[in-house]
């Protein structure tokens, strides 16, 4: 199963590091990351693979938010099938 | 591989524009229910919602946290009462409204509905005294909703049922007059009621159904007119199109949730219902579109034009992103549950005549319009009668959610609060049809519904 997480927000240092030990200490690999910086804003996606995650997905999302509210962006985690739903076929 | 900028996409309709799945609403037959003692069959239908809806609040939110889209209503829907409490003596069922009312407070869900009888062609003693429990039970109940098919058009208007039920909407509006006759807002009267509807207040189990089913109501007509704030000046064709290919992706959140809920629940997925449905908040608003469209306000000429179109593209695009589409697939304009419509009404803009020939071209009908509470109960029959009559002639379903709103008239406002949000009180055509719907009896089916 896989997870997208998405960071939207002000640029500052060490974004990517703070939500990677996130997933990692909670046995999540990332698969994939795109990033765009404009404007000083920061959108970031990342692929994540959760099939050996150690937490339920909707508490990793919930965690995540905090994380985010935290460090001053908007983060999320969503299962994949949603976006996949809506723009595949 | 997914882009960012479609999953950028995706997170501004659900933050910015309000897509939601409207409800996920499990429809529960209880004819295995039946008993002739009510103590037992009450009991019987009490254990048996509870069992199966056990976790559908539970996994619904679950749902919405995994895929981060909001699930806004977990709902149940049951066999018609007047069918499933059939076999019981008993002199009314409003002690079954209770249980239902209980039933939904113990599963969690907002609304529970079915309190309805099917009385298109005759009314028996059953559905006598269901009718008859319609106003008890909702001033009596908080979450129960009841509904009432009156009409079809294989089998005519039923005219001596609509002079009841107008009855009974009054009785209803003056049951709960002290909080502005909202009962009313828990009863629907229907021509061609459909058995898979998720949507409250006119939700049942239809008798074709299964054991049980999971209906999903999709919505998000926030993220339809922020897609066609883009085509602003374009015309017909690209306005169409931008509302078709919007409708698919709205549908395909719908369909991922019903199938998930359905594969969770174990419980066969019945339908998508492809249904615009306002809330009362900013940003949500049938009306909203309408304007984006075009129009300075709703109930302007060409809101009807503008409501098949949007009807329409809505179905042309939802059609292809669903394996089942059911329900009721019609764009909803209750009037208190939508801001922008509020807004048309307290303008002059929006009549109720304007209103009922919106209802011509697919909406699914007068909702959540508050009138006058003194009106005359011969006048809300003819206005049901009005809308029965489109709803058979056209072939489609139609409804009547009418709020006579006790004590108070024209320009003041009617408070529902919630989801059910507030009305301004409609003017009434002050011409009498009392001589007119007095003849009751039957209206023959219409010469169109002989197909074989």
């Amino acid at each position: 199963m896989k997870g997208i997480v998405t960071v939207l927000g002000k640029d500052s240092v060490g974004i990517i590091a703070k939500i990677c030990l996130y997933l990692s200490e909670r046995n999540t690999n990332v698969l994939d990351i795109a990033q765009t910086i404009v404007g000083g804003y920061f959108n970031m996606m990342m692929v994540v693979d959760l099939s050996g995650a150690s937490e339920p997905l909707a508490s990793m999302a919930v965690g995540l938010e905090t994380l985010g509210r935290d460090i001053g962006v908007v983060v999320k985690l969503q299962h994949e099938d949603i976006f996949n739903a809506m723009h595949r076929i | 591989m997914i882009s960012i900028s479609e999953v950028q996409e995706t997170i501004r309709m659900i933050s910015e524009a309000n897509l939601d799945v409207r409800t996920i609403t499990m429809g529960i037959s209880l004819l295995d229910c039946a008993d002739d003692n009510y103590e037992t069959f009450c009991r019987k239908i009490y254990d048996k919602i509870t069992l199966k809806a056990e976790h559908l609040s539970r996994i619904g939110d679950d749902i919405s946290k995994e895929y981060g889209v909001p699930v806004v209503n977990k709902r149940i829907s049951v066999t018609p009462i007047a069918i499933a409490a059939s076999g019981c003596r008993c002199e009314d069922y409003v002690e079954v409204a209770r249980t239902l009312d209980r039933a939904a407070v113990a599963t969690g869900v907002n609304f529970i509905g079915g309190f309805s009888a099917l009385v298109h062609k005759g009314i028996t003693p059953e559905d006598r005294k269901l009718l008859d429990s319609i106003p008890p039970a909702l001033a009596g109940t908080e979450r129960v909703c009841s509904s009432v098919n009156v009409a079809s058009t294989r089998s005519g208007i039923n005219m001596n049922a609509v002079n009841i039920v107008a009855r009974l909407v009054k009785d209803t509006a003056m049951m709960t007059a002290a909080a502005d006759s909202i009962g009313c807002a828990k009863f629907v009267v229907f021509c061609n009621a459909v058995d898979d509807n998720p949507f409250m207040a006119g939700a049942f189990h239809g008798i074709g159904e299964g054991d049980c089913a999971i209906n999903v109501g999709v919505s998000g007509p926030g993220v339809v007119k922020r897609a066609i704030e883009s085509t602003r000046g374009a015309d017909f064709e690209t306005l169409c199109e931008t509302v078709k290919r919007t409708a698919f992706k709205i549908t395909r959140v719908g369909q991922l949730v019903a199938q998930e809920a359905s594969r969770r629940l174990n419980v066969p997925f019945g339908a998508i219902d492809l249904s615009l449905a306002p809330t009362p908040a900013i940003g949500d608003s049938i009306a909203e579109i309408l304007q984006e469209m075009g129009l300075e306000q709703p109930g302007a000429p060409g809101t009807t034009a503008a409501i098949a179109i949007l009807n329409d593209n809505v179905k042309k695009g939802g059609v292809m992103a669903s394996s089942y589409v059911g329900g009721l697939s019609g764009a909803f304009i209750p009037v208190s549950e939508d801001r922008g419509m509020i807004e048309a009404v307290k303008l002059g803009a929006l009549t109720l005549e304007k209103l009922e020939a919106m209802t011509c071209v697919c909406s699914v009908g007068i909702d959540m319009a508050a009138i006058p509470g003194d009106t005359p109960v011969e006048t809300l029959a003819g206005i049901i009668l009005d809308e029965m009559a489109i709803g058979m002639i056209n072939n489609k379903t139609t409804a009547v959610r009418i709020i006579p709103v006790i004590g108070k008239g024209v320009g003041e406002m009617a408070e529902f609060g919630g989801l059910l949000g507030a009305a301004p009180i409609m003017s009434v055509n002050p011409f009498s049809c009392a001589d007119f719907v007095k003849r009751g009896g039957r209206i023959p089916a219409p010469i169109h519904s002989f197909r074989n």
